[in-house]
């Protein structure tokens, strides 16, 4: 599935990447954890391909296939989604309208025929209705005023109609409270698949209590510094980061 | 690096402007340059009555007298009145014709441009031909006006204004000029001197048109203006909803437009007016040749209870100067103002409209979207005034620009003037840049950058869009999306 070696990354002139090397396998849920700064976000971008971060050494592949080279819009049509820690608001852009121009550009990329409509609102409808969503709210503008919460269930709505292969869930927990984190937990844990994987990134162990993860890693100044089993994250949430940081320094 | 990064103006024109070819036909042009005499020349082509000819020359001697506003935030070199032809016709018989008898040239052009003339197809109820009239004017003539038997059947007169002039002189008399008058401004002036053709609309009282009148404008001729000039007239009660769309081939020269459009409304009367304008540009690298569209439209409101709305969405021409207005002299008359405006390239655009409040309890309303790229400049100038009679007026505005790259600008010039104590203005405007952010999360969901651009674009510009007849907001989209393509880099 997910392979990354050596990832080497910068922003302008400063190193944030300083030679990650991870191995998600299909049907695997990864979780990274790490301090604020040690470059988290910055993996999430880099694999995603937002512009403004540059790879200067390493490589990723998505089942083989260089993801790199590839335009954002490319990463998309391959399988690779990214719910953002901040979604953006669009206004004047329904959320149907926009998923399912989403939807259509990423079957056109891939050669296959677009949706009808008819077909595309029963599984919107499904898909809303399993979230707690109100379907109306998805004849506004996208995020245009919902809040936190909102949001981040707007993301899983869109992770669950794009039905991607690889799912990056960056800080998908902050500004959530308890009932919000659970609605959305388990609609990422519905996407669970033997034929996907994830990469769930958060600052904290709270989110790891619904999406229990195969793996945890520790991404410190950089760096992948430790990696172990769901035990891990636990370590953690008691002990903090400060070896870490320390020893990546 | 910025995923919006400078903008990128160096897109083949060819692919940007596709109305730009130029058809080969035999023209018949005045002699260049603008005299009294010429003048006479437009006015005898047209065999036009003497009553005519000395409005237009009484025009012309005031234009003399006038001089070129230069108020509005558009730079340009000052433009050789002598250097135009003001009259290009295809030579052919003049008067009226059938479709049979119209140059098969042009024909092809207006089919190139998508634009129907055939009504015999929609009357023999071919699936999908569109059903609504045109008055198709090519340089300075109306080369057929479709449809005129339906629409004279249920008493609708829709022909060109040459005709009009010829067939109706008691209308045409008692309305020109009447909402515009010929001195009102410098192009407007010039306008009424030497207008060619454009059209005439009347609907008589208590008549819903049964369709969309529409008038498609096409600059051919090398070295021309084009000067036409519309008049519609919806008696008490009457309805129509009209548009008008407009193109030019591509040319190293900068060309002159300068339309005057004058509505005239009656008592419980109603004018919806669309104007989807796309004139060449100029090229959008160095910014050579393109339209000058410099138009004066305004409604007058007469009766009580009646309502006028114009939308326009504004996607060509190199400089645009264009105010639609609303005068709401009617009690209880109300008038609204929807505007698209996209610039690109070196586009200069000085748009927006004049709500004059005369009666009491007039409303207007005014949403005015402006969108800048490359290294245009847009500004969006409106009035809104009520006087001492118009007791409980109401305006509500609303301005809002959308920058894309950082090479553009956007300005909101608002002018408010409130002579009476009764009225309710509220005016609303904000600027914003087309994100980065925005920009990265369309496309890690699929959309490529320029279909993010689009649909943000539209997303922005989408109440105005909903006020256009169906059929011409999906071609607005799609134009809209085009000017902007290649905007961000």
């Amino acid at each position: 599935m997910l392979k990354i070696e050596n990832l080497h990354a910068r922003v302008e002139d400063k190193p944030i990447l300083k030679g990650v090397t991870l191995d998600v396998p299909a049907g695997e849920v990864h979780a990274i954890m790490g301090p604020n700064g040690a470059g988290k976000s910055t993996l999430s971008y880099v694999l995603s391909g937002r512009g403004g971060y540059e790879v200067t050494q390493g490589t990723a592949t998505l089942n083989g296939e260089d993801l790199l080279s590839l335009e954002p819009n490319e990463r998309a049509a391959k399988g690779v989604f990214l719910s953002f820690q901040y979604p953006l608001e669009i206004p004047g852009v329904p959320a149907l309208t926009f998923i399912r121009t989403a939807l259509n550009a990423q079957r056109r990329a891939r050669g296959e025929d677009e949706i009808a409509a008819p077909a595309f609102l029963k599984l919107a409808k499904e898909k809303a209705a399993a979230l707690k969503i109100d379907f109306d709210m998805l004849k506004r503008g996208l995020n245009v005023g919902f809040s936190g919460g909102e949001k981040k269930r707007m993301e899983i709505l869109q992770m669950a109609m794009l039905s991607p292969k690889f799912l990056i869930l960056d800080e998908t927990d902050s500004g959530l409270d308890i009932d919000a984190l659970k609605i959305v937990s388990e609609g990422v844990n519905a996407l669970r698949a033997p034929d996907r994987g994830m990469l769930v990134i958060t600052h904290y162990q709270r989110l790891l209590d619904y999406i229990k993860p195969d793996r945890v890693h520790v991404l410190a100044a950089g760096r992948i510094v430790a990696s172990g089993g769901p035990e891990l994250a636990l370590q953690l949430e008691a002990e903090g980061y400060d070896k870490y940081v320390g020893a990546a320094a | 690096m910025a995923a919006v990064k400078e903008t990128i103006d160096t897109v083949a024109s060819l692919e940007k402007y596709e109305h730009g070819f130029t058809t080969d036909i035999e023209q018949e042009f005045a002699p260049k340059g603008l005299s009294e005499d010429i003048v006479r020349f437009i006015s005898a082509k047209k065999d036009e009555p003497q009553w005519m000819l000395d409005w237009r020359l009484e025009a012309y001697r005031r234009w003399l007298e006038l001089e070129e506003p230069t108020w509005a935030k558009v730079d340009f070199p000052k433009i050789d009145y002598q250097d135009s032809y003001y009259y290009a016709a295809p030579s052919t018989k003049a008067g009226p014709k059938s479709l049979d008898e119209v140059d098969p040239e042009i024909l092809a052009v207006y089919e190139k441009l998508g634009i129907p003339l055939k009504e015999q197809a929609v009357l023999a109820g071919v699936e999908g031909a569109p059903r609504y009239a045109v008055d198709a004017v090519f340089d300075s003539v109306s080369v057929v006006t479709t449809f005129k038997k339906e629409l004279a059947a249920v008493g609708v007169i829709f022909c060109s204004m040459s005709e009009a002039i010829r067939e109706h002189p008691e209308l045409v008399k008692q309305y020109l000029g009447s909402v515009v008058p010929t001195s009102d401004n410098y192009f407007a002036c010039l306008n009424s001197a030497v207008f060619s053709d454009g059209s005439f609309v009347y609907i008589p009282p208590g008549v819903r048109c049964p369709m969309e009148l529409s008038t498609y404008f096409r600059i051919n001729a090398k070295d021309s203006g084009q000067f036409e000039r519309t008049l519609i007239i919806a008696d008490k009660g009457a309805y129509c909803s009209y548009l008008e769309g407009c193109t030019a081939p591509m040319r190293d020269e900068n060309q002159l437009h300068a339309a005057v459009v004058e509505l005239v409304l009656l008592e419980d009367a109603e004018i919806k007016y669309s104007t989807v304008q796309n004139w060449y540009p100029g090229d959008p690298e160095t910014g050579k040749g393109g339209i000058y569209n410099f138009v004066t439209k305004r409604a007058d409101c007469r009766g009580d209870r009646s309502k006028v709305s114009w939308t326009q969405v504004e996607t060509g021409s190199a400089i645009t100067w264009k105010y639609p207005s609303c005068v709401l002299r009617g009690e209880g008359s109300s008038g609204e103002f929807y505007s698209i405006a996209v610039t690109n390239g070196h586009q200069q655009a000085d748009t927006g409209t004049k709500m004059i409040h005369l009666g009491a309890n007039t409303k207007s309303r005014i949403v005015a979207k402006g969108i800048s790229a490359g290294k245009s400049t847009s500004t969006y100038r409106g009035l809104v005034s009520a006087h001492p009679k118009a007791k409980g007026a109401r305006n509500f505005t609303q301005c809002d620009s959308l920058l894309i790259g950082k090479t553009c600008a956007a300005h909101t010039v608002p002018y408010i003037e409130a002579r009476n104590g009764h009225s309710v203005f509220e005016h609303e405007a904000t600027t914003t840049r087309l994100s980065d952010d925005q920009l990265f999360y369309c496309q890690q969901r699929g959309l490529s950058q320029e279909e993010a651009v689009a649909l943000l674009v539209n997303g922005f510009v989408k109440d105005v869009l909903q006020q256009l007849p169906m059929e011409f907001a999906v071609e607005a989209q799609k134009l809209v999306a085009i000017s902007l393509e290649g905007s961000v880099g």
